[in-house]
């Protein structure tokens, strides 16, 4: 009869460690396998949030190491919260949050049923989708580039070749009507795919005999596509528009590479700020206090998000 | 035995020799951008290397990254680099926070003078506070704005012919700004040679610096100054100026009426593709690409004209850039370090340094008669040297910087509000850094 897992582990422990741990209830063994982790959670994870938190109330600044710090109150967060440059960059990013997940999910899901479809080259056409993906944000950002660019770039002769419109007259990245949607379309072409595939896996989880059953009960494609497909595949789209949701809030590289967060500042995402703020200006101490307040804006949404999520689970 | 005898007394030897220069041969590392001068720098290095015994390694950064990458080396006190040749306005906060050596007594000891240097250099790479004789750097690469032009272009007689009935003077390196963007209007959208052109590439960029280097060109040359000059950081007035706003103002206009489709976030490099593929008749950009441009196959050998950043209305004044070399105070090899700066700073190692397309600001080198002569552009070089004006080296600079940006870029490219509105809140943005710093 073969030896079960814990056999073999009791055999090829050594008898000094054996001794040792004999007479420990299951807990502290428990514990000491829990330990290690826990302790490199606080150290990397809990430590600078509290750190954060405590330096978003000083005038600290990492690149004057010889300045006195000092508790300035709640003066970071008032600075913060009073600056019209600061809503300027949240309504930025929510701009580039609501349009890109709108559009993600929107062509994500289409692609997903077509995909879902048995056709020839199923297979291939999935993985070409996908490519996108895979690449480097900055990459990304960097070629889009140009192809936006007004005299050689193919976005703009594509629009010329459909619309007649002069390519020469318009520049995706330098007219700040344009702009937003400039960044909006590289995200969306990026990681339309990776909302695909969670629908996809979300559309290939119905079983076939809901739609059998429906099919006996006369019920037409429109409402089979209402009544099961669009249900049973809301928790993955709110899946997917949560990871996203969370991934573009802090979109930093791939507008950074396109547009710089210009023109002036019509692109300037919250991330890009914060980045300037704290290494750029060096204000570490301000810095801190406005990633408390994304931290908490984002956690607060995500949490109420999850809830609803969870709701949709259960029905 | 008899070779374990002679190895050992060859140690011994290599070891009394070796110590007579220096005490051993370190592996030095010089920071700088990534760009052609460090290429440069790199082939005069091995001089170095031969004489001294140590061994010369380089990390370069492109530049839209190397004021991150350095100045998080500084801030962190990191070992990386025990040279760095850093931007002109980072020595203030170098020096203060103690990042840069102070070189004042190794100059005494070693007989080095700024005084050698040409003084715009010094004051702008190695002196802090600034017009005091506390030295952080060696002045190493020295450049300024100017402007690049296709000579061929302007010499065509059909051209010259059109220009001077439309404008009622020759088709020539402009005297003001105002007929700078004359001759912008008449190239842009021109047909040259069956390709469609345009006037002028300037700087417009974002992300890190280059609206900034590009719009003092026309700020300081209508009257722009940085702050009262008898009451320091009094900037309101100063900054937002009658003459700074008209300065912002044709800046705009030159960016409107000028400049390529696209050309909304240009700096050295973008501009330097447009005028190299033949795309503009003149590009706003450092000296440092000049020799790149005589030796560059389209447009190089005769094909181009250089000029400097033309007078405005309250004078002629130009953007000052390059850089002095510093020893990085946390260097374990501060020692070796300094030795190459002092054979940096020697005159004949300064003339090999121009020769290689560096621009030595050693006045020996740029004061002999014939450097004038040397290249098409070194008289260029020497006249806009003699204008130069440069931003902000506060320890804050960045923070003086990154609105600037943001404000020149909202109206110049943006097109957001006025010039006045612009100025008036950068006023805002910079006392506010001042309140923070405590010096107002």
């Amino acid at each position: 009869m073969p030896k079960s897992a814990i056999e073999r582990a009791a055999e090829v422990t050594p008898p000094a460690v054996a001794r040792r741990i004999k007479g420990l209830s299951d807990r502290a063994i428990a514990w000491i396998f829990v330990t290690p982790t826990i302790v490199i959670l606080l150290a990397i994870n809990i430590f600078p949030l509290i750190w954060t938190i405590w330096l978003s109330f000083t005038n600290f600044r990492v690149n004057r190491p010889n300045n006195a710090v000092e508790f300035i109150g709640l003066r970071n967060y008032e600075r913060i919260l009073t600056d019209p440059d600061t809503w300027m960059t949240m309504q930025a990013t929510a701009h580039f949050l609501f349009w890109t997940i709108f559009f993600q999910v929107l062509i994500g899901f289409a692609l997903a049923y077509l995909i879902n479809k048995k056709f020839k080259g199923n297979d291939m056409w999935t993985t070409i989708i996908v490519l996108p993906m895979m690449l480097s944000p900055a990459v990304v950002g960097n070629f889009w580039t140009f192809l936006y660019q007004p005299q050689i770039g193919f976005f703009n002769y594509v629009v010329s070749f459909f619309t007649g419109v002069d390519p020469t007259s318009f520049s995706m990245i330098g007219d700040v009507s344009l702009a937003p949607w400039s960044i909006v379309i590289v995200d969306t072409w990026m990681w339309t795919p990776f909302v695909m595939l969670i629908c996809l896996a979300g559309l290939r989880s119905i079983p076939d005999n809901i739609y059998e059953a429906a099919e006996c009960d006369r019920a037409s494609k429109w409402r089979q596509f209402w009544t099961i497909t669009i249900p049973m595949v809301l928790p993955f789209l709110m899946l997917a528009i949560l990871f996203r949701g969370i991934e573009n809030f802090k979109m930093f590289d791939l507008v950074v590479q396109l547009t710089g967060g210009g023109p002036g500042s019509t692109t300037e995402l919250t991330s890009i700020n914060l980045k300037r703020e704290a290494f750029e200006k060096w204000r570490t101490g301000f810095a801190s206090a406005y990633a408390v307040i994304l931290f908490v804006t984002v956690f607060g949404l995500a949490s109420i998000y999850v809830k609803a999520l969870n709701r949709v689970k259960a029905r | 035995m008899k070779s374990r005898f002679l190895m050992a007394n060859a140690l011994l030897a290599a070891t009394v020799l070796g110590a007579a220069p220096t005490a051993q041969a370190e592996n030095l590392t010089l920071c700088w951008a990534a760009w052609d001068p460090a290429n440069a720098l790199v082939e005069l290095s091995k001089g170095f290397e031969s004489q001294s015994g140590h061994n010369m390694s380089f990390e370069f950064v492109p530049w839209p990254n190397f004021a991150d990458r350095m100045l998080n080396e500084l801030n962190s006190g990191g070992k990386l680099c025990d040279l760095l040749i850093g931007d002109s306005q980072w020595v203030g906060g170098a020096a203060e926070n103690g990042q840069y050596l102070k070189l004042n007594e190794f100059f005494d000891k070693e007989g080095i003078s700024m005084d050698d240097f040409i003084p715009a250099t010094v004051t702008g790479y190695s002196e802090w506070p600034k017009n005091t004789p506390n030295y952080y750097a060696l002045p190493a690469f020295g450049d300024v704005v100017g402007w690049t032009y296709r000579k061929d272009w302007f010499a065509r007689p059909e051209l010259q012919t059109e220009f001077k009935a439309t404008y009622g003077r020759d088709l020539d390196v402009p005297n003001s700004l105002a007929e700078l963007k004359d001759i912008g209007e008449f190239f842009q959208g021109r047909n040259i040679d069956g390709k469609k052109v345009y006037g002028a590439a300037i700087y417009t960029e974002r992300g890190s610096e280059g609206i900034t280097m590009g719009v003092t060109n026309a700020l300081y040359n209508y009257g722009f100054a940085y702050e009262n000059p008898d009451k320091p950081y009094d900037i309101e007035g100063f900054v937002n100026s009658k003459g700074a706003i008209e300065g912002l103002e044709f800046y705009k206009d030159l960016y409107d009426c000028c400049t390529p489709p696209g050309s909304s976030d240009w700096y050295m490099g973008a501009n330097i593709d447009a005028y190299k593929s033949g795309q503009v008749a003149m590009q706003m950009n450092f000296a440092f690409i000049w020799p790149g441009v005589e030796a560059d196959a389209n447009v190089g050998g005769g094909k181009s004209g250089y000029f400097p950043n033309p007078a405005g209305p309250a004078g002629q004044f130009a953007q000052l850039g390059g850089q002095g070399i510093s020893v990085v105070a946390s260097s374990d090899k501060r020692a070796a370090a300094l030795e190459y700066i002092k054979w940096f700073a020697q005159p004949k190692v300064q003339q090999d340094w121009w020769k290689a397309g560096g621009y030595s600001a050693l006045r020996a080198v740029v004061e002999d008669p014939s450097f004038a002569s040397s290249q098409p552009y070194a008289q260029t070089f020497l006249d806009s040297m003699a204008i130069v004006k440069d931003f902000w080296a506060e320890p804050s600079y960045a923070s003086l910087l990154l609105p600037m940006q943001a404000r020149v870029h909202n109206y110049v490219v943006a097109g957001q509000g006025t010039a006045k509105e612009a100025l008036d809140a950068l006023v805002e943005d910079w006392k506010e850094v001042f309140e923070d710093e405590g010096k107002l």
